[in-house]
């Protein structure tokens, strides 16, 4: 009776198994990456293991995503969009209205969860996206981007009033994406260029002040010893520290130290460069291209324009985070809150990136299938 | 891949393919790309510039160094000083060299005296402050204790004495009120200040001009960048913005002044206040008693404060500006300028006093001080011999509204506005004030009373001395103020503070003139205060005011009808020159016989004093 149900459970295992729609190579960088997100952790935060465990139940809770999701057929994600998009909508509404946080208004509160609706954009706007180009006919025309323009930029307003500008640059960029992968004509993308390149002083105009200063800091760190420039000054020496082999895990003795600020979530990848140096920082950078590249490979061989677009723009805003981030900490970008993609502590990003990548993997597991 | 046996509709699926993963291949070659340059920078940091960064690094790092700026002094007109900065020694922690706190607290305070208050404040602030930064344990140091800590030092790592400018307040009770003093940063002070301009200030305004003018006289700090050792200590300075000490400031008081008016008051407690009439400069301001306040700037002890606190004289109550007192027959003079104002009266009006007044139909008698009454009287003589009678029925043939009204013009029931925090109102009797914080009606009575100063009406002396100013200036309203200049730094220029412009006069000269002769009557004349004005060589302006401190029905005016000769709040206002005033006293004590036998001779040794030490006491119109 026992063996019976033993064997049956393990039928039913190696079945699943067998017919999982994972991408193996693409979990298998994950994986690779999440644990080195968690032993960097577990140096930057001076061995505070509660803290590393922490993060790494809220991985676990991002890779249950990842395989529920994964079951999902893409078909099925699609009839849902817009339903997720104005169910995300509504969340960021909500948290404009009464939301919880140290100065900004980014959480939700429900029960002992706190949670960022904006996380949760980042995934449905770019399905939402994909869900408006895809039954129409392709390149886009005018009246469509200005459809796609107001699907992307009402939340992207709301977050960044927040104030989140970060999170709303990378939200806004993940529409982008599904519109220049969608076959925009190349002049059509400069004129856009060109658009947003003459709008880009009006957003300064809406930009919170300590943003600005943030601003005037990445042009000029020395000017402002004493606030974001400091930073700016003191990430680049954790990094320009670390020097070609790095000092060794646990050794960085500038980014672990006073000097260096938030360098357990946004700063964590300067912790990083000055432990294992430019080595290290090229696998980890190598292993980032790995995860962007297959994710554009499944977002070829998909077979409907939605998962394409969809699994396109998933793979290139990936990709965003991390040249953010290391952009950031290298001083070659202002200081913005873009954390580095399953390093830096966080819990609702792991889990939004995880179910992202889960979408990836059902676009991935029901490309035999007939989905139109 | 093969879809081109499918039909679709509009939609060219399998061009859409091809034409995606040409986009998809280029959008890869841009990744590749960016990050690519990625990697360069990092390649510029860690390979070509990573001898400098090591240096920068490894061997020394550089710590911000915040410098404290030293807090503005504080001078009356003349440069006599009120408020100075002198060096003190105070003991810092640093938590994060410091270890366990609580065993280190332990120890310390073996070593040096540490109080509860000490322990607690220290505690608010390590929660709130990063673990590296310095925060003050106990302020002001004795000798021995630097001495005794010095040779007990290598125990407690993180652990240091640091100078620091502390406060002294040189004139002690004199100015405890007006200028204040400064206290320990708590945790509602910091929920209000920049945190950047704060963050090495260990003392901050808590009353009087230290509090009100706390943003000009504390100055913006300065940082030095100093390299340190892998330890923390400091190696080398590298380079040091210096602090922006905070503004002097000059006060309008004329300390000479002030130590007159309080002297004068030996052991009574009260209130006086001079204004200058021609541009609001308040040139004494005074609180009787005082208290120290040295003993607050470091932290003052819990028997020290509740002493202060239980004292039934109130030392912390500042009574030029929170004390209320019932102005009774000081405002006869506003009163009579409401009734010739509305044309209610005319100066050569008459009234008949007969020792009594009735409201027609009520069996209540208002009396008048003399038994028997005064006799027919005009303006002049009722504010000379304060006859109740002729302000009884100017009041009620006013009536509230109209009266009310016309009295709110001396600033009556409002703040003054003065340059100090906590002003109290005061009440101006009205039928909308009653309703509003009684919820009741109005009645006649109340009016008819209103009219001697009694009743609802409430004052503050900093409030009756405004009224008197504007009075005395011929109704031209200017805002009263203590700050009489600034200054950037020792040996600066000072900034005198312009006069405030006046407001277009609100009074028609006949009627002023016949208030005026009223008020000189009271001084110079068969008045309340007959002899103050001798051997003065200008003319004084003045009047009495003797306000009952209890109902006349209850019990404890029995009491004091019976044992008590000091059973009145009594006041005197006055104004010299009278024609052309330069200065308008107010002097109001919570316990006295009389305002002509007690508050009047106060008044004249401020006048006195004044004459002595106004630098333009040649001018005006002498007797």
């Amino acid at each position: 009776m026992i063996e019976q149900l033993i064997w049956r459970w393990r039928e039913r295992a190696r079945s699943s198994v067998q017919h999982a729609r994972l991408d193996w190579p693409l979990l298998g960088a994950l994986f690779l990456l999440a644990s080195i997100g968690l032993s960097t952790l577990y140096s930057a935060s001076e061995l505070n293991l509660s803290l590393v465990v922490g993060q790494g139940s809220r991985m676990l809770l991002g890779g249950m995503m990842l395989l529920l999701i994964s079951r999902i057929p893409p078909s099925i994600l699609r009839n849902w969009t817009p339903w997720l998009y104005g169910f995300s909508l509504l969340l960021l509404v909500v948290v404009a209205l009464l939301g919880h946080g140290r100065g900004a208004n980014r959480w939700l509160a429900i029960g002992p969860i706190r949670f960022q609706p904006s996380e949760l954009m980042k995934l449905t706007l770019p399905m939402m996206v994909a869900w408006y180009l895809h039954a129409r006919p392709l390149p886009p025309r005018w009246s469509a981007l200005l459809i796609v323009a107001v699907l992307v930029g009402v939340p992207a307003l709301l977050i960044a009033k927040q104030p989140d500008l970060g999170t709303a640059l990378l939200v806004a960029a993940s529409g982008l994406f599904a519109i220049f992968l969608a076959g925009l004509g190349w002049w059509r993308i400069f004129s856009l260029a060109g658009v947003m390149a003459a709008a880009a002083p009006l957003l300064w105009h809406f930009m919170h002040e300590y943003q600005r200063n943030r601003l005037r800091m990445f042009l000029d760190p020395e000017s402002d010893p004493r606030g974001n420039g400091w930073h700016i000054i003191q990430s680049e020496i954790a990094v320009g520290s670390g020097g070609l082999f790095g000092k060794g895990w646990h050794h960085g003795t500038q980014s672990r130290l006073e000097f260096l600020p938030e360098h357990t979530t946004d700063f964590i990848f300067a912790v990083f460069s000055e432990e294992w140096g430019l080595i290290g920082v090229a696998v980890l950078i190598g292993l980032y291209l790995f995860i962007v590249g297959r994710g554009l490979w499944i977002a070829s061989n998909a077979r409907d324009t939605y998962s394409r677009l969809l699994a396109g723009s998933i793979s290139m805003a990936f990709f965003v985070y991390v040249m953010v981030n290391g952009g950031m900490i290298t001083g070659l970008l202002p200081v913005v809150g873009v954390p580095l993609p399953l390093v830096s502590n966080g819990g609702t990003s792991a889990v939004s990136l995880l179910a992202g990548f889960g979408v990836l993997m059902s676009i991935h597991g029901h490309r035999k299938l007939v989905s139109r | 891949m093969k879809s081109y046996s499918r039909i679709t509709a509009i939609k060219d699926t399998a061009r859409e393919a091809d034409q995606f993963r040409i986009r998809a291949i280029i959008g890869f070659a841009t990744i590749v790309l960016a990050l690519s340059a990625l990697v360069a920078r990092f390649y510029h940091l860690q390979v070509q510039r990573h001898d400098e960064f090591t240096t920068r690094s490894e061997a020394n790092r550089i710590r911000l160094h915040w410098l404290a700026p030293a807090r503005g002094l504080i001078y009356d007109r003349n440069g006599v000083l009120l408020a100075d900065n002198v060096p003190a020694y105070r003991l810092e922690v640093v938590p994060e060299h410091a270890g366990k706190l609580d065993p280190m607290l332990q120890e310390l305070g073996a070593v040096v005296p540490l109080s509860d208050d000490d322990i607690e404040h220290f505690r608010q602030l390590v929660a709130g402050t990063p673990r590296y930064d310095s925060i003050p344990l106990r302020l002001h140091l004795s000798e021995d204790e630097v001495a005794r800590f010095a040779i007990n030092r290598y125990r407690f790592p993180g652990v240091d004495v640091v100078p620091y400018l502390t406060r002294r307040y040189p004139l002690a009770n004199e100015f405890s009120h007006l200028v204040g003093y400064v206290g320990r940063i708590d945790l509602a002070d910091k929920a209000q200040l920049d945190p950047g301009r704060y963050a090495v200030t260990t003392l901050v305004g808590k009353i009087g001009i230290e509090r009100y003018y706390e943003d000009m006289l504390h100055g913006e700090p300065g940082y030095e960048r100093v390299e340190s050792n892998a330890d923390g200590r400091a190696l080398r300075v590298l380079d040091r913005i210096a602090p922006t000490p905070g503004k002097n400031l000059y006060l309008s008081i004329d300390a000479r002044l002030q130590t007159v008016a309080e002297d004068a008051f030996v052991g009574r407690t009260g209130s006086a206040v001079a204004v200058d009439p021609r541009n609001g400069e308040v040139l004494a301001m005074v609180s009787v008693p005082g208290f120290d306040p040295n003993l607050f700037v470091n932290g003052i002890g819990h028997s020290d404060y509740n002493a202060l606190l239980s004292a039934p004289e109130k030392p912390l109550l500042n009574r030029a500006v929170s004390g209320n007192f019932t102005p009774g027959s000081t405002v006869k003079p506003f009163v009579a300028m409401a009734g010739l104002g509305l044309g209610v009266r005319k100066a050569t009006d008459t009234v008949f006093s007969t020792g009594e007044f009735h409201i027609a139909g009520q069996q209540r008698a208002y009396r008048d001080d003399l038994r028997g009454g005064h006799g027919r009287v005009d303006v002049i003589e009722a504010i000379a011999r304060s006859v109740n009678t002729y302000f009884y029925s100017l009041a009620q043939d006013m009536g509230i509204d109209r009266f009310a009204d016309y009295l709110v013009q001396f600033g009556f029931g409002e703040k003054t506005g003065i340059d100090l925090p906590t002003e109290s109102r005061g009440v101006l009797p009205s039928r909308d004030w009653k309703m509003a914080t009684q919820g009741k009606v109005w009645y006649p009575g109340e009016t008819v009373i209103a009219g001697i100063g009694q009743g609802y009406w409430v004052i503050t002396p900093v409030q009756l001395a405004n009224a008197l100013a504007i009075l005395a200036g011929k109704g031209e309203r200017r805002q009263i103020h203590l700050l009489h200049a600034t200054q950037d730094g020792f040996g600066k220029p000072q900034v005198l503070q312009p006069i405030p412009a006046a407001a277009p006069s609100f009074i028609k000269p006949a009627d002023w003139n016949a208030v005026a002769q009223g008020m000189i009557a009271v001084v110079n004349g068969d008045g309340t205060a007959r002899g103050l004005g001798d051997g003065f060589p200008y003319v004084i302006a003045g009047k009495t005011g003797t306000a009952e401190r209890y109902s006349r029905t209850t019990e404890a005016w029995q009491n004091i009808m019976e044992t008590a000769v000091d059973r009145h709040q009594v006041l005197f206002e006055a104004f010299t020159p009278a024609e052309s005033a330069r200065i308008a006293v107010v002097v109001a004590l919570e316990a006295g016989h009389t305002g002509a036998s007690d508050a009047a001779p106060i008044a004249r040794k401020m006048l006195d004093s004044w004459l002595t030490t106004d630098a333009a006491a040649g001018i005006g119109v002498l007797k």
